[in-house]
């Protein structure tokens, strides 16, 4: 199994960087006692310009203030920032180096003028692309121009209203790292308490900048990095979405066949769309649908008309396309579904990861209505499983639901980048005599039926919602919707034979406890169980990236442990499927609810209580 | 054309029996839309027809060309999908009341935003009648049926109306029994390139029996229908003696011949006009005061979707920097590990999927 080291939440830098009249190191200091009180170890490290009076505006005059934090022991401010803020391009031109390849870039966008370009002495309109920060996550705020129009009614100067923009990234930066504001409410209205406009002020742009942030879901960022060494490659830093978007197409240049993607915007799986949306240059057709249902129902008409179909949500559009869903496993079309989970039910926690849609995934459409369900594991393994998603669809005339979630969606990780030439080839069932075809003609094998779609001439056929018979036509007989029932199923579990076996991370042949987990919460679970075997316990891991069909090993592998431990973020949705799908194990729990990913302690503690019973 | 493919009606029906019941409009309307297609010239393996949910929306099954036969009210958006993936294709939408204006109401109104390039033809028989008999968004208000045994107490859509209002570029009206009329009109849908909407006033033989007599009956067709064409008057009556002027910016009927009207007074019909007073008007037009609008009300040239997309992708292509997958993926930042104690890269799917071949 791949050797992930799991950078959690917890140790996180940041570096707070503007000119030095911006207040950076006030809001450095402030932000750092809020954690510290919140309980986090900290480790802080000021950056003052050497000259206090340089230029404004200029690359010398950058003050800068690095916080790094979390809950274990924290020895240093942290090598290079995850986060950086920029009030000026100055600050982003100072502090390109310190910046952790594929981090984060906060900046005031209204301070980006010819001006202050002019000054940190860019040459061109593009600072990012000067400084090679192309794959950076950049978060253009409108800082100044927001910070200006809370204010407009304090009848201050514009020297204080710039003064106050300090606290505006400061109310979204908690926002990001959700720290509680008390700490900084009391330090202001004690320090100012003789300015009750300053106090007041203050406060709405703090609150303000917190509200902007929650307003515009801008999410935590999350780091996957892999330990040490590694494979010889060229490298890239890669999030789940993008790798998501890039699976997709991969497989339909592999494929040989166009992209479509039709969807609607939903947090936290937009960037699946934006990603392909600037794809145009490769042929990809976005559809921005006006719902969830016509972003999956585009993409239905798209698998008809033989382009390579996709759709990607999250669990409340997953619910509103489980109708369509039906349709495409009735009608047998290949069509990808990637939800992108977060935490529910209802509106739930949109920005918030959770691995709650399993059973949605598997069971939530009227009807028998099987499909082919698949988790990924890391921000770069979404690229191989969006791949194979398409391969499966493609090949077995399925439709396939891909889960991964916030935290792989939106954490990234280095990756090796792969070439064309190491994937596996996707061969799509299109029909080729049209003397023989029937549209639910089956391979007697895999059970799949032949694609054929308008344009072709002499494969001319009508497929629906309704029941069919072989040929296509409207049956209800009761013998042949049965039949038609046991074959849609069988059909996805022969999937199984395309799928490699379960593996053991630690004793294959077995021992005392089995850690069981699935899709995004890999890393976790891998690192969890590293620690406690070097720690002398007998702990193994079995992590499923497939969940229907199950690998073919499953209950071999179970049967060597006398203790299996199902660890998820739900209240037990695999645990459930496999009491269903596997009986005849005693399935012991660890869940978590609360938006966060699993943390390695916990799932130590957790299971070494266990194994103390 | 370059070749003349000849074919007939025959040649767009299919083998399975029709099952609408005796004496239904359905049976009418794809008479008329079979006859429309073989007159296309278009090959027939370009054609796709796409139906929803409901009676209408069997229509695909007894269709020769393929046919998808989909989901309440999602035909609209999954024509959509296949149009956009392959604008090449004929493709027609067949809908009905309840289908396109209640469940499919939010696609039918941005299919017609986005002008993507399909031929709807909208079955408005004013009832559900697959379920038998409940009112529609398009029942009058008042109508008694099995779920408003005291009386609808809602106003109901006016299809062309909602075409309009979401920015249609084509609008036309037909009656289901006048097979001629409804040819030319669906002639005229499929030559419009944008999103071609034609609402059929279809008789429900059996749950609403001569909802549309009174515009319908042939008898009273002079009368009752005006047949609109670009360029012509909009004249109408026994003897061709009445007609339409504008008064105050308003529509007016008025007989030739009293009053000083000659027919030089009368409005002559620009379904081309882009503005949209004089077509809503007509679309508004009721009995008894006024005739019933008949033919293309609306026919204006705008940016057609599945071409913008289709050209888009061309422009944006013609000057790319990355040329395919493998050029995408080493874009950006990159860097080489090469470390003395790095192993060889081994393969995703070796690692993960031995199975699947590399």
């Amino acid at each position: 199994m791949k050797d992930t080291k799991v950078i959690e939440l917890e140790e996180v830098t940041i570096r707070f960087s503007g000119d030095s009249g911006d207040g950076m190191q006030l809001t450095g200091t402030l932000f750092s006692d809020a954690t510290a009180l919140f309980g986090n170890d900290i480790s802080t490290f000021p950056d003052y310009p050497s000259e206090i009076r340089a230029p404004q505006g200029t690359v010398g005059g950058v003050s800068g203030f690095q916080v790094q934090f979390g809950h274990k022991e924290i020895n240093t401010p942290g090598d290079d920032a995850h986060v950086l803020i920029a009030m000026n391009p100055a600050a982003v031109k100072a502090n390109a180096r310190f910046i952790r390849p594929g981090g984060t870039i906060i900046y005031d966008v209204d301070s980006f003028n010819q001006k202050n370009l002019d000054k940190a002495k860019f040459t061109t309109n593009d600072p990012f692309g000067e400084l090679k920060l192309e794959d950076f996550t950049k978060i253009p705020v409108p800082i100044t121009s927001l910070t200006r129009e809370c204010l407009k009614d304090f009848g201050m100067d514009n020297k204080s209203v710039l003064r106050s923009k300090n606290m505006f990234a400061l109310g979204l930066i908690c926002w990001m790292f959700d720290r509680p504001m008390d700490y900084i409410e009391n330090f202001i209205t004690t320090k100012f308490a003789k300015k009750p406009v300053v106090v007041e002020s203050n406060l709405k742009v703090l609150h303000s900048g917190y509200n902007y942030g929650m307003n515009m879901q801008h999410m935590t960022p999350r780091y996957l990095v892999d330990a040490a060494a590694i494979e010889k490659g060229t490298y890239r830093n890669i999030n789940g979405n993008q790798a998501t978007a890039w699976g997709f197409l991969a497989a339909a240049e592999k494929a040989g066949l166009n992209l479509f993607l039709g969807s609607y915007p939903i947090t936290p799986a937009t960037d699946v769309l934006t990603t392909l949306a600037a794809r145009r240059d490769l042929g990809v057709k976005t559809f921005q649908a006006e719902d969830e249902i016509a972003g999956i129902c585009t993409a239905l008409g798209a698998a008809f008309a033989g382009d390579l179909a996709v759709t990607s949500t999250s669990g409340p559009g997953l619910a509103l396309k489980s109708e369509a869903i039906g349709l495409a496993v009735m009608a047998e079309l290949p069509l990808v579904v990637v939800n992108v989970q977060r935490g529910g039910p209802s509106t739930g926690l949109p920005t918030k990861t959770e691995q709650s849609d399993l059973l949605q995934a598997l069971y939530g459409r009227n009807g028998e209505s099987p499909v082919v369900v698949l988790a990924a594991s890391t921000p770069s393994d979404c690229f191989y499983y969006a791949y194979l998603s398409c391969k499966i669809a493609l090949e077995r005339m399925v439709p396939v639901i891909l889960l991964t979630d916030g935290f792989l969606g939106n954490g990234s990780e280095p990756w090796r980048i792969p070439s064309m030439a190491e994937l596996p080839a996707i061969t799509p069932r299109i029909a080729k005599d049209s003397s023989k075809f029937k549209a639910y003609k089956r391979d007697e094998d895999i059970l799949a039926r032949d694609w054929a779609f308008p344009g072709m001439d002499g494969f001319q056929h009508r497929i629906g919602g309704l029941e069919k018979n072989e040929e296509g036509t409207v049956n209800h007989d009761p013998e042949n919707h049965q039949r038609n029932c046991e074959i849609r199923e069988a059909k996805v579990q022969k999937v199984v034979d395309m799928l490699p076996e379960l593996e053991v991370f630690g004793d294959e042949d077995g021992g005392d406890v089995l850690v069981v987990s699935w899709g995004g919460t890999y890393g976790h679970t891998v690192s969890a169980v590293r620690e406690m075997r070097k720690d002398g316990k007998n702990v193994s891991l079995a992590h499923f990236n497939f969940i229907k069909p199950l690998p073919a090993n499953t209950r071999e592998v179970f049967s060597k442990f006398k203790t299996i431990v199902v660890c998820e973020l739900n209240l037990g949705q695999f645990a459930a499927y496999l009491r269903d799908q596997v009986p005849g194990f005693e399935y012991r729990q660890v869940n978590k609810l609360k938006g966060l990913p699993f943390t390695v302690t916990e799932l130590k503690e957790n299971v070494e209580k266990l194994l103390e019973e | 054309m370059m070749t003349d493919l000849a074919y007939t009606i025959k040649d767009f029906k299919s083998e399975n029996e029709v099952r609408w019941c005796p004496g239904c409009g359905d049976y009418a309307i794809m008479n008329a839309v079979q006859k429309t297609m073989a007159d296309m010239n278009v090959p027939h393996e370009k054609f796709a027809v796409i139906s929803g949910i409901g009676c209408s929306s069997r229509f695909p099954y007894y269709m020769s060309t393929f046919g998808f036969h989909s989901i309440h009210g999602r035909a609209t958006a999954i024509a959509s999908g296949v149009k956009s993936a392959n604008p090449d294709l004929n493709v027609w939408v067949i809908t009905g009341d309840g289908d396109s204006m209640a469940i499919g109401g939010n696609h039918f109104i941005h299919l017609v935003r986005r002008n993507i390039d399909l031929n709807v033809i909208l079955f408005n028989n004013k009832i559900y009648g697959l379920t038998k008999g409940q009112y529609s968004p398009t029942t009058d208000r008042g109508f008694v049926t099995k779920t408003s045994p005291f009386g609808t107490i809602e106003d109901s859509f006016i299809p062309g109306q909602l075409v309009l209002g979401s920015g249609g570029t084509f609008f036309a009206r037909a009656v289901d029994s006048n097979v001629k009329h409804n040819q030319q009109v669906f002639a005229e849908a499929a030559r419009h390139k944008g999103t071609s909407m034609v609402e059929v006033l279809q008789n429900c033989v059996i749950f609403n029996d001569g909802i549309h007599e009174q515009i319908a009956d042939p008898k009273h067709r002079a009368e009752r229908q005006l047949f609109l064409e670009h360029g012509q008057p909009m004249i109408f009556g026994q003897e061709n003696e009445k007609g339409l002027v504008l008064e105050n910016g308003r529509l007016k009927v008025v007989t030739i011949g009293e009053n000083g009207v000659t027919e030089a007074d009368i409005l002559v019909h620009d379904a081309t006009e882009t503005d949209l007073s004089i077509h809503m008007q007509l679309i508004r037009m009721t009995l008894p005061d006024f005739p019933i609008a008949m033919g293309v009300i609306r026919s204006v040239e705008a940016p057609v979707y599945d071409q913008e997309l289709k050209k888009q992708i061309e422009t944006v292509s013609a000057n790319r920097k990355v040329n395919n997958m493998d050029e995408l993926l080493r874009s950006g930042n990159t860097w080489e590990v090469n470390e003395p104690n790095s192993s060889e890269p081994v393969p995703f799917f070796q690692k993960k999927c031995p199975i699947v071949k590399v």
